[in-house]
């Protein structure tokens, strides 16, 4: 230990307290019209005292720190899974278990945490949607809650201004959401990635203050409620049939007792049809020749364009594509909820979805359902920490482009070595 | 003059006031784009920070019992620029020094976590609620016949820019007459050259990031007593806006940054007086776009060049 990592520990301490003492040590309080301050609490010195002790020893002995980590082996998750013959004939398999579980699974748990899964569902869409946008094209896009509130809203206006099923607007969702991806994406994607990082966010944040203030359509910042919900060929799960004379409900048709949570189970299933589908669709995409020019381009622009390919027109069709999966997953989510105002579709929801993506792995599709799980479950695991929950989320993604930018679980892509 | 055009003077009056307090800002976003080329998105939150030093050290000072406003207003700059830079300088020295030399969106993104980060600290340990400062400097001239139309210029208005002058005269000469000027423009023109010979480079671009924390400080401190009020989020859409200026005036530019935060205050309040004042953002966003549309390299920026 040398005498210039002490000082260095001592300068890093005082830092900390400059950074604590004022921000944290001191607190505003208004007492009537006029401002006053009070100090903080004991409890709250001892923390920042800690802090700073923490600080102090963590630099003084960085080096130690240092090798103790790497010292840790790092768990190889490729020699963990069977070789890749065996895995070959496990996998569909595997995936058709998988599924199984996940349509008997809703059938023995509580309803809440069925409706959890399902919003799960949709943050595992969205963050599937974002993965095509940011981890395969490297096109980072801060404003992609735009393109979720574009599928939301346009279900829910289409079904309380025309009256169309949640079935005819999926795909109309997803298209309209396609579109305002194209119209943004023609003039942006020209430019440079930090620059798009910015139109993309200025975009969200247009659609948000348009959809806040054009009160006569979309209801301002009060929203729309009663969005019809989901039916299963025509059959509702209500407890009454709403639509005409001959309209039967789900319970009614099957001589069931009526019961609320078969819409529940109805809303989880039809979430995971999509998922899958989003899946099924993205990994289809991806061995496509435009699915490798995404990755090419984001690898290297500029060998890409000398070897002919088209740049505009393949960020185009990842950012199109990823659009249209938010738009999937906003009218799904506006179907699920009932209800919808702007107040969904802020900024934070898109850092939470790209902190979704960041933290599973830039392009692993494994890695962001994990995430997304993840991310999900544990706020309503941690509910009296709420209050830090965007804390932690901002500090973890500091923590991961650190340590570990590629991710919890790194893409692996399908690679071949020739043995010499 | 007719009410309409004293109107629209008084919205000029305003929208300078505002442009110039942009302007401040956008100078930090565009030193460090000029020099290591990433959007360090956690800008907002510094001034942000800035503001609420204000608050808290005014408060402090009068309930001490100090009165004479123009001491109580030096020191709470002078404590509000220390902290800012300290952060600024935390900011960089944690988030961003490590990650340098890797793919550009990944220091973006650690710049996007620490700017939620240091929301959410601030909103936890201050609160998320508005917090509320009674008007410091009130009073101001009155022009124009009181019958149809008044155009006012407040003395708070009149100290945003004077103190936004100083400021750009001092940081003016300070880049293009000191020593540690030269090396950041010479930093801004080539990084590794300026490293070969014999610069610190990691010294400049640290106190590139010290400085624009201080400027956006200022911007804290006067936005903050010309609205009155701070809460945890300002610092996103200010920071928002000036990044929009920024770009409006050509990135990396200083004079292109503060032009781009005058136009941009301007066109802000030309929209709101003719709109609704919630479309000023929009507004403002859909003039980012354009700009990077028709002229992304600002309107006094050089175009980039992409080298293999």
């Amino acid at each position: 230990m040398t005498t210039s990592k002490f000082y260095n520990a001592i300068f890093a301490a005082g830092i900390t307290l400059i950074l604590a003492c004022l921000m944290i040590g001191v607190k505003l309080d208004t007492s009537g019209t006029q401002l006053a301050i009070k100090g903080a609490s004991a409890a709250q010195w001892t923390w920042i005292g800690g802090g700073i002790a923490l600080v102090f020893l963590s630099q003084l002995f960085s080096g130690q720190i240092d090798s103790l980590f790497k010292s840790i082996p790092k768990p190889n998750i490729t020699t963990m899974l069977p070789e890749e013959k065996k895995m070959a004939t496990l996998k569909p398999w595997l995936i058709a278990g998988l599924i199984v579980i996940m349509v008997i699974w809703p059938f023995m748990v509580s309803r809440g945490s069925v409706d959890l899964a399902t919003l799960t569902l949709i943050y595992i869409m969205l963050g599937l949607g974002l993965n095509i946008v940011v981890g395969l094209a490297g096109l980072l896009d801060l404003g992609f809650v735009a393109f979720y509130a574009v599928g939301a809203y346009t279900y829910a206006l289409l079904s309380e201004y025309f009256g169309l099923s949640f079935w005819v607007c999926l795909p109309i969702s997803a298209g309209a959401a396609a579109l305002f991806g194209f119209v943004l994406g023609f003039p942006v994607l020209r430019l440079r990635g930090d620059y798009l990082a910015i139109v993309t966010l200025g975009f969200g944040e247009i659609i948000r203050i348009l959809l806040n203030n054009w009160t006569n359509v979309t209801g301002g910042p009060s929203g729309i409620s009663g969005i019809a919900k989901p039916t299963l060929f025509g059959l509702e799960f209500t407890r009454k049939a709403k639509g005409g004379e001959d309209a039967m409900t789900f319970h009614e048709y099957f001589n069931l007792d009526y019961s609320s949570s078969y819409k529940v189970i109805f809303l989880y299933l039809i979430a995971v049809l999509l998922v899958i589908f989003v899946i099924y669709l993205i990994n289809r995409l991806m061995r496509m020749p435009i699915g490798r020019a995404w990755e090419a381009l984001r690898e290297d622009e500029i060998a890409c364009r000398s070897l002919g390919l088209n740049k505009t027109a393949i960020k185009l069709s990842a950012f199109t594509i990823g659009a249209s999966t938010a738009g999937f997953a906003g009218a799904f989510f506006s179907a699920r909820q009932g209800f919808i105002s702007p107040e969904s579709f802020i900024f934070i929801e898109s850092a939470i979805i790209l902190a979704i993506v960041v933290l599973g792995g830039m392009g692993s599709q494994v890695g962001i359902i994990l995430a997304a799980i993840i991310m999900t479950i544990l706020p309503e695991l941690a509910r009296e920490f709420s209050e830090y929950r965007m804390l932690l989320f901002g500090l973890l993604m500091v923590l991961m482009m650190r340590w570990r930018p590629e991710g919890l679980i790194p893409m692996k892509r399908p690679q071949l070595e020739l043995k010499q | 003059m007719s009410e309409f055009s004293l109107y629209l003077l008084q919205q000029l009056i305003n929208g300078l006031t505002i442009g110039s307090t942009y302007a401040l800002i956008a100078i930090g976003y565009t030193m460090v784009y000029g020099i290591i080329g990433m959007i360090n998105f956690a800008h907002g939150e510094i001034y942000m920070i800035g503001s609420y030093v204000t608050f808290i050290v005014i408060a402090g000072l009068v309930s001490m019992g100090m009165v004479s406003l123009p001491i109580i207003l030096i020191i709470a700059l002078v404590i509000a620029m220390f902290i800012a830079s300290t952060y600024g300088w935390a900011v960089e020295r944690v988030a961003y020094r490590p990650l340098r030399g890797s793919n550009r969106l990944i220091p973006l993104i650690s710049a996007i976590g620490m700017s939620i980060f240091l929301q959410n600290s601030v909103g936890i340990s201050q609160g998320f609620r508005d917090v509320a400062l009674p008007p410091m400097i009130s009073g101001g001239w009155a022009f124009g016949n009181p019958a149809d139309f008044e155009v006012t210029v407040s003395y708070m208005q009149v100290v945003i820019f004077a103190v936004t002058f100083v400021t750009m005269t001092a940081l003016t000469l300070f880049i293009s007459k000191s020593r540690m000027g030269r090396a950041c423009r010479a930093c801004a023109e080539d990084l590794g050259m300026t490293n070969l010979l014999g610069i610190n480079t990691n010294k400049v671009i640290a106190l590139t990031f010290i400085i624009g924390a201080a400027l956006a400080a200022i911007a804290g401190l006067l936005l903050g007593l010309y609205y009155g009020v701070v809460n945890p989020f300002v610092g996103f859409i200010a920071g928002l806006k000036a990044f929009t200026a920024a770009v409006l005036g050509g990135i990396g530019s200083i004079p292109g940054a503060v032009l781009g935060g005058l136009v941009l205050g301007v066109t802000e309040a030309m929209t709101a007086a003719f709109f609704p004042s919630e479309y000023k953002d929009v507004v403002a966003f859909g003039l980012l776009i354009t700009i990077l549309l028709f002229r992304p390299s600002g309107l006094l920026g050089k175009p980039e060049i992409e080298k293999v």
